[in-house]
C-alpha cells in the first residue's frame, strides 16, 4: 500500500473517532450545557440532605444553573455542608433560599434555589443562611399517621 | 593437515565453550580463526553447532568459556551500543533468508540504511538497484518476498547481507533446500561478493561438495569439537574416517547409521517376551 | 500416597513459580517496550502504520457490532421501562450502558480478538523465520524497530475505536427506539443528555478504553514475542493472547468500574 494512501486512511480513522468522542460529549453528555462557562462556589448547610449526591443538579426556576461540588459532614454543628457550583451568569440575592427537593415522587433529589429580596448577590465563597432539609419520606408517612390517628381520638370525644 | 595461517586473523575464537541452560554443552574448546579476505567454511552434521558458533560470534549468545575476537574485540565484552557498532560492519544471510514479509524486496535491501545511515532518497535508490544487480535482481525490486522463489529470496537475502558493506558476512546454511542450479549461483555469488568486497567470508554448511569448489579453508565440527581443518585439496585427499565419510556420503563409519540402543536381538526378544 | 501428594505440591508449585516468572517477565518486557518507544514516536510513520493495521482493520467489525448492540439495547430497554410507563428514559439506558460499560469492554474485546491475535500472529512469524534474529543482527532493536510500534498503535487505535463503538451504539439505540418504536424524539435526547455526565460517564469511559488499550497491546505483543518460534507455537500463542486479554478487559472493568463509580 502507497504510504499516502495509508496516511490518508489512518486520517480519516482519526477524525471520525475523534469525531464519535465529540459526538458523546455533546449530544450524549451534558458539557454543552454545563461545563463550558464559568462558575462560582456557595455553600449552604443542611440539617438533613437526605439522598444527594455530588454532581447532582442545582435548580432555580427549573432550570439548571449549577451543580453539587461537593458535600462535607461538619462535626461540630452536626450538618451537612454542601458546596454549590453556580455558573457564573447567574447571580442570586444574599436571602436566596436553598431547598432540597425531589423530581417526581421517587426521583433523583437536587437543590432549589428561590431568590429573594436582597439588593445584595451573593459572592463566592459566601454561605447561604437560609435552608430547608430534605424530606424524609419516612417521617412524612409516620407524621400522616400521628395526625390521622390524633383526629380519630378528638371525633371520639 | 595444519594449515598454518599466517595472515592476521579477522575472527579468532579461542577454547569456545558453549551450552544452553548451562546443561547440554553445543561446543566445547573451539579453536579457529578467520583470516581477512579468505572464505572459510564451518563444516558438520545436523546440530553439531554450527549455527550457535554464527549466533556467539555475532554476539547473540555468550559463551560459557573462551572468547570470540572479532577485528581485535572480544565480542562477549562488549556493552550493547558497541556490540550493535560491530554488528553494522557483519552482514548475515539466514538459513532461510528470513526477508522481512511485510516489506517489499527493495524496502529489504534499503532497510539498514534507513536504519543507520542519513543518506538522501535518491542515493538509496541507486545503492539498492546496485545491490540487486550484483545478485541479478534488479528487476525484481517491486515484489514482495512471498512471491519469490526460494532461491530468489536467498539471492535478495544476500543482497541485504552486503546492504553496508560489510567486514565480516556469515552464511548460514546457504545452500539448504535449493535446486542445482540457484545452488550453483549462490555458490559463485558467495565468492564474487567475497572478493569484490574484499571482505572475509564465513559459511556454514554442510553441503561439501560445492563449498569445495569456492572455499579456501574448511573446518570441520563434530560433538562440539573441530575435528579436521584444511584447504579443500587436503580435505579431500584427507585419509581421517570421519572425513572420509563425511565428503563421500557413506552410510556407515564413525557416524553410525543406527542410533545407539540396546542389542537388536535382545529387543526382539523382549518385546515377544512381554 | 505421600509421594502422590508431595509430587501434586510439588507440580502446584512449579506451575504457580512458572507464572509468576512469566510475570515478572512481562513486566520487564513492558518497561523494555517504553523504553523503546522513541523510535516508534521519532519515527511516527512506522506507527501510523500500526494504526492503520489494529484500527482500520477492525473498524467494520466495530461499527457493525456497535450498531447490533445499540439495536438490541434499544429494543430490551424498551421492553422493560415501557412497563413502568417510563419508555422516555430509553435514551438514558443506551447511553449509560454503552458509554460505561459495553463500549470500551465489547470493543476491547472485538479489539483483542481482531487487531491482538494479528499482532501476535505477526510478530511471532518474524520471529519463527528468523526476522527479529535477522534485525539484531543488522544492529536494529527488534523492540524499537517492531514491537513498540504495534504496541502503540494499540494503544492509540483503542479509545478511538470504543469511542466509535459507543457513538454508534447510541445511535442504534435511536434508530430503534425513536425511529422504529416511536418514542419522542425531544425526550430521548434531553433526558440523555441530563443524565450522563461528561466527567463522571463520558471520560471515564474514555480512561477505561485507553486502559483496555494498553493491556491489549501488551499482552498481543507479548504473546508473539514469546511465542515459541514453531507453527504451534505461534497458533497457541494467538489463542493465549485473546484468552488472556479477554480475561484481563473482564477484571480490569470490575476494579476500574470499583473505583469510578463506587460513590454511586
Amino acid at each position: 500500500m502507497q504510504r499516502s494512501t495509508m496516511d490518508l486512511w489512518v486520517g480519516v480513522f482519526v477524525a471520525a473517532g475523534l469525531a464519535a468522542m465529540l459526538f458523546l460529549a455533546l449530544k450524549v453528555g451534558n458539557l454543552a450545557s454545563a461545563n463550558l462557562s464559568e462558575s462560582y462556589l456557595v455553600k449552604a448547610r443542611f440539617d438533613n440532605i437526605g439522598g444527594l449526591k455530588v454532581r447532582a443538579p442545582v435548580k432555580s426556576a427549573g432550570v439548571v444553573v449549577g451543580r453539587v461540588q461537593n458535600i462535607d459532614f461538619d462535626a461540630e454543628r452536626y450538618q451537612a455542608v454542601v458546596a454549590l457550583e453556580v455558573d457564573k451568569r447567574y447571580q442570586f440575592p444574599r436571602d436566596t433560599f436553598a431547598t432540597i427537593l425531589t423530581s417526581g415522587l421517587l426521583g433523583e433529589q437536587y437543590v432549589g434555589l428561590e431568590a429573594g429580596g436582597d439588593t445584595e448577590v451573593l459572592k463566592a465563597g459566601e454561605d447561604i443562611k437560609k435552608t430547608q432539609s430534605a424530606v424524609v419520606l419516612e417521617k412524612l408517612i409516620s407524621q400522616f399517621m400521628f395526625n390521622q390517628a390524633a383526629s380519630g381520638e378528638k371525633k371520639e370525644k | 593437515m595444519d594449515g598454518e595461517v599466517t595472515t592476521e586473523s579477522l575472527v579468532e575464537i579461542s577454547d569456545l565453550t558453549f551450552g544452553y541452560d548451562g546443561r547440554r554443552t553445543v561446543l566445547s574448546g573451539i579453536n579457529l580463526n578467520i583470516p581477512r579476505g579468505k572464505l572459510v567454511a564451518i563444516m558438520g552434521g545436523s546440530g553439531c553447532g554450527k549455527t550457535t558458533l554464527l549466533r556467539l560470534i555475532g554476539g547473540q549468545v555468550r559463551p560459557s568459556q573462551g572468547y570470540v575476537k572479532v577485528a581485535g574485540r572480544v565480542v562477549h565484552e562488549l556493552d550493547a551500543e558497541a556490540l550493535y557498532r560491530m554488528r553494522r560492519k557483519m552482514g548475515m544471510l539466514f538459513q532461510f533468508g528470513a526477508l522481512f514479509t511485510d516489506l517489499s524486496v527493495f524496502e529489504n535491501v534499503a532497510f539498514q540504511m534507513r536504519e543507520h545511515t542519513g543518506l538522501p532518497e535518491e542515493l538509496i535508490h541507486d545503492l539498492v538497484l546496485m545491490k540487486l544487480h550484483a545478485v541479478g535482481l534488479r528487476g525484481a525490486h517491486a515484489l514482495m518476498p512471498s512471491e519469490l522463489s526460494g532461491g530468489m529470496a536467498r539471492r535478495v537475502a544476500l543482497a541485504r547481507a552486503i546492504a553496508l558493506d560489510p567486514m565480516l558476512i556469515m552464511y548460514d546454511e546457504p545452500f539448504a533446500g535449493l535446486d542445482p542450479i540457484s545452488l550453483g549461483v549462490i555458490g559463485q555469488l558467495i565468492r564474487q561478493l567475497n572478493d569484490a568486497l574484499g571482505a572475509s567470508s564465513i559459511v556454514v554448511t554442510h553441503d561439501v561438495h560445492e563449498s569445495l569448489q569456492i572455499v579456501d579453508y574448511i573446518y570441520f565440527i563434530s560433538e562440539g569439537r573441530v575435528i579436521a581443518e584444511g584447504t579443500p585439496a587436503e580435505i579431500r585427499d584427507s585419509s581421517d574416517p570421519w572425513v572420509h565419510q563425511f565428503v563421500w556420503a557413506e552410510v556407515n563409519g564413525p557416524v553410525p547409521f543406527h542410533y545407539p540402543g540396546s542389542a537388536y536381538r535382545e529387543q526382539l526378544m523382549e518385546r515377544s517376551g512381554a | 500416597m505421600l509421594d502422590s501428594v508431595t509430587g501434586m505440591l510439588r507440580d502446584l508449585g512449579r506451575h504457580v513459580i512458572g507464572r509468576i516468572a512469566r510475570l515478572g517477565f512481562a513486566a520487564r518486557f513492558f518497561l523494555g517496550v517504553l523504553w523503546g518507544s522513541g523510535t516508534a514516536w521519532r519515527r511516527f510513520q512506522l506507527t501510523i502504520r500500526e494504526v492503520f493495521f489494529s484500527g482500520i482493520h477492525s473498524l467494520i467489525i466495530i461499527l457493525v457490532s456497535g450498531l447490533f448492540v445499540g439495536m438490541v439495547l434499544g429494543l430490551q430497554g424498551y421492553d422493560t421501562l415501557q412497563r413502568y410507563g417510563s419508555s422516555e428514559a430509553l435514551g438514558v439506558l443506551v447511553a449509560l450502558s454503552l458509554v460505561r460499560e459495553l463500549g470500551p469492554v465489547v470493543a476491547g474485546l472485538l479489539f483483542a480478538s481482531r487487531a491482538g491475535s494479528a499482532i501476535t500472529a505477526e510478530i511471532g512469524l518474524m520471529k519463527a523465520t528468523e526476522q527479529l534474529t535477522a534485525m539484531e543482527m543488522m544492529a536494529v532493536d527488534p523492540v524499537a524497530r517492531v514491537v513498540a510500534p504495534r504496541f502503540w498503535g494499540g494503544v492509540i487505535s483503542m479509545p478511538l475505536l470504543a469511542a466509535m463503538f459507543s457513538a454508534i451504539g447510541v445511535f442504534g439505540g435511536y434508530l430503534v427506539g425513536v425511529v422504529l418504536i416511536g418514542v419522542d424524539e425531544g425526550a430521548f435526547w434531553s433526558q440523555m443528555q441530563a443524565a450522563v455526565d461528561f466527567r463522571l460517564d463520558i471520560v471515564n469511559g474514555i480512561i477505561k478504553s485507553v486502559i483496555f488499550g494498553v493491556a491489549v497491546s501488551l499482552i498481543a505483543v507479548f504473546e508473539g514475542y514469546d511465542a515459541p518460534p514453531t507453527a504451534e507455537g505461534v497458533s497457541g500463542a494467538t489463542t493465549r493472547t485473546v484468552v488472556t486479554s479477554s480475561l484481563a478487559i473482564l477484571a480490569l472493568d470490575f476494579v476500574l468500574t470499583a473505583f469510578m463509580f463506587r460513590g454511586l
